[in-house]
């Protein structure tokens, strides 16, 4: 067990990286705390399986550090890392039985056989693979795989971190729950450090404790799943997150303030130095119709349940905002008013008058 | 349900019957018609029974024949399986000697089989060759047309030249077909290479393998071209495959009768060994 931490980390597949767009990963710093849950949320593409690669020591950042409890182990390789890995694809051990496909990493170790037995045995009963542990790993079905592939990492005593690269991704739907909450189980039964990469935000926010948002190359925002709802610090992190995501609108500035159609909008934050691209962000849970403001036009609404999402066009852009069931939708146009603790002014993406830096 | 049935679907299949009619089964019921026949020339037969299989099986001549050519076939297999493997283990999965590596790989395999044998004939020469001049001047007394030991070296060492490279091209076909995952969780397993080759590795070439080892069971059993050209079955009888054996009983002493019957259990003996072949080697897939 280890506390993570990433320093000017940064990272280009090519020889010679020139421009910004040539680094698969951004400079930043990260902390990653003993025994805590975290994902690693953002779309295809984005760096978050190049960043796990590092972490696991698959691939040598081509700058910074990673220390575990403060040691460096950048040049060290993944098999002394003490390091385990669930890969999107199950990888398992075809020849072999379920049984020593979990034994495996024990015996690869050196482990005497009693304490290979023990462990696995441990380890099937915590993953529900005990009535299959003699059956040929070939013949189980994905999720079964996955199991085992879990298995592999959870067996080992020495473990500092548990990363899974996207690992519900072949999974059927109606198992993917299940094997969510088994993961959240067992971390509160083994506390190890789990990372978890997905770009399926249900997932990233139902497993983990702080979440860190990434966006080509670049960790965007990392935080509780509440900050990431309510603070959100770059629009990408609005829009990205909550559904529907967040609505922005572009909007000018003057004296600080922002302006929408002509109309002044209260905001939480002030809009710092002028900038090229200004914009507001207000999540559709707090806008809401009121007798005067922004004047909308309602394009349509859909039913979502509990509430109904209504789509606007409003300052030239296009908003949603939801409403309780039962409220009655106004037809043709109508006023809008934002909650000011909500809306905030985003300049060139990023949440105005804070440091950019993640 | 309702099935209509459609007899003109048949007509799509015809082709394909004519085909395998006339370069098959119309051929290879001639060979059975010999098989129980006797005949003096002119067209005229008598019918012969299974004497013809009696006296084949019974033959010394046969037994030699199929004692050299189980020889060379094990022989053959035992050196080109491994290494193709090796082969194709040591080949870069990469960048761009891959190419290179390819071509040079399939090159004999794209020599005509009797430009393959005429080659090694010619190389093998002590007077002249490259690999008998140079064997013989280093000391050793090498000379394929006249001892048995050297003539059978040549043959073997010819045949894994020609046909390594189709071993190690399906293996390595096998091995790029490996997910870098797998890989990947066998270094965070802490696997060692040589676990990595027995539990990934072989594990994932075993259908291609079993597939190279079938075609070149099948291949070497019936083989024909290059050893006649080589060595013509000599010195002696000492490399007269069954092939060669066969060629002389058919077309030089024009005995159809035994020649038809020889042919058959040819056939027999190589399809009951393929089978078994298969049959072990896929055993593991069922269960």
């Amino acid at each position: 067990m280890a506390r993570i931490t990433l320093q000017n980390l940064k990272h280009a597949y090519m020889a010679n990286p020139q421009q910004e767009q040539d680094w698969a990963l951004k400079e930043f710093d990260l902390e990653w705390d003993d025994g805590g849950a975290y994902a690693l949320l953002g779309p295809s593409g984005c760096g978050k399986t190049t960043l796990l690669n590092i972490i696991s020591g698959l691939l040598k950042p081509s700058n910074g550090k990673v220390l575990f409890d403060g040691e460096d182990v950048t040049a060290l390789p993944p098999e002394q890392r003490k390091i385990a890995q669930v890969f999107q694809f199950p990888v398992v051990y075809d020849t072999m039985t379920v049984y020593d496909n979990l034994a495996f990493p024990l015996r690869n170790r050196g482990v005497d056989e009693a304490t290979v037995d023990k462990r696995v045995r441990e380890v099937a009963a915590m993953n529900d693979l005990t009535a299959t542990l003699n059956n040929r790993a070939s013949g189980l079905t994905a999720d079964g795989k996955q199991k085992i592939s879990l298995g592999r990492g959870l067996v080992r005593t020495d473990v500092n971190a548990i990363l899974f690269d996207e690992p519900l991704t072949v999974i059927d739907p109606h198992l993917k729950f299940q094997l969510r909450s088994k993961l959240k189980e067992l971390h509160h039964r083994v506390p190890n450090t789990m990372i978890y990469v997905t770009h399926d935000q249900t997932e990233a926010l139902t497993f983990a404790d702080k979440v860190v948002v990434m966006n080509v190359g670049e960790v965007v925002q990392v935080g509780t799943p509440e900050e990431l709802f309510e603070e959100p610090h770059h629009t990408f992190v609005g829009h990205f997150i909550g559904s529907p995501g967040m609505n922005v609108l572009k909007c000018d500035i003057s004296d600080g303030q922002a302006h929408l159609g002509g109309r002044k909008i209260a905001t939480a934050n002030k809009a710092g130095p002028a900038s090229g691209l200004t914009e507001i962000g207000v999540r559709p849970e707090y806008v809401s119709f009121a007798a005067k403001g922004l004047e909308a036009r309602i394009i349509k609404a859909s039913d979502a349940g509990r509430f109904s999402i209504v789509e606007v066009e409003c300052a030239g852009g296009r908003a949603k905002l939801l409403i309780n069931e039962g409220e009655p939708v106004p037809s043709g146009t109508a006023h809008l008013s934002f909650d000011p603790k909500a809306t905030r002014i985003y300049q060139d993406g990023w949440l105005a008058g804070r440091e950019r830096r993640p | 349900m309702n099935k209509t049935v459609n007899q003109k679907a048949w007509f799509f299949v015809l082709p394909v019957l004519i085909l395998v009619a006339f370069n098959a089964i119309v051929p290879l019921m001639t060979v059975v018609n010999y098989s129980v026949q006797e005949t003096f020339g002119d067209n005229v037969f008598f019918w012969a029974g299974l004497r013809w299989f009696e006296e084949i099986l019974r033959s010394p001549r046969f037994h030699d024949a199929l004692g050299r050519q189980l020889f060379f076939t094990f022989t053959i297999l035992a050196i080109e399986v491994p290494l193709g493997v090796i082969i194709a283990l040591a080949m870069p999965r990469k960048g761009p000697w891959v190419s290179v590596c390819l071509v040079l790989m399939a090159m004999p395999l794209l020599i005509p089989w009797n430009v393959v044998g005429a080659m090694w004939n010619i190389f093998g020469l002590p007077e002249l060759g490259l690999l008998g001049k140079t064997l013989n001047s280093i000391g050793f007394d090498y000379n394929y047309t006249r001892q048995p030991g050297d003539a059978w070296f040549t043959l073997i060492l010819m045949d894994v030249w020609h046909w390594t490279s189709l071993v190690v091209l399906l293996a390595y076909a096998g091995l790029v077909s490996i997910p870098d995952a797998y890989y990947q969780a066998a270094k965070i397993d802490g696997a060692s290479s040589w676990a990595i080759f027995r539990y990934i590795q072989l594990p994932k070439m075993k259908r291609v393998l079993t597939i190279a080892v079938l075609l070149r069971f099948m291949d070497s059993f019936n083989i024909y071209t290059e050893p006649s050209v080589l060595t013509g079955g000599g010195p002696g009888n000492s490399t007269t495959l069954l092939s060669i054996d066969l060629v002389k009983i058919a077309l030089g002493q024009f005995d159809l009768g035994p020649a038809a019957a020889m042919s058959l259990i040819y056939f027999l003996v190589i399809l009951l060994v393929s089978w078994v072949f298969y049959t072990v080697m896929t055993r593991g897939e069922e269960n």
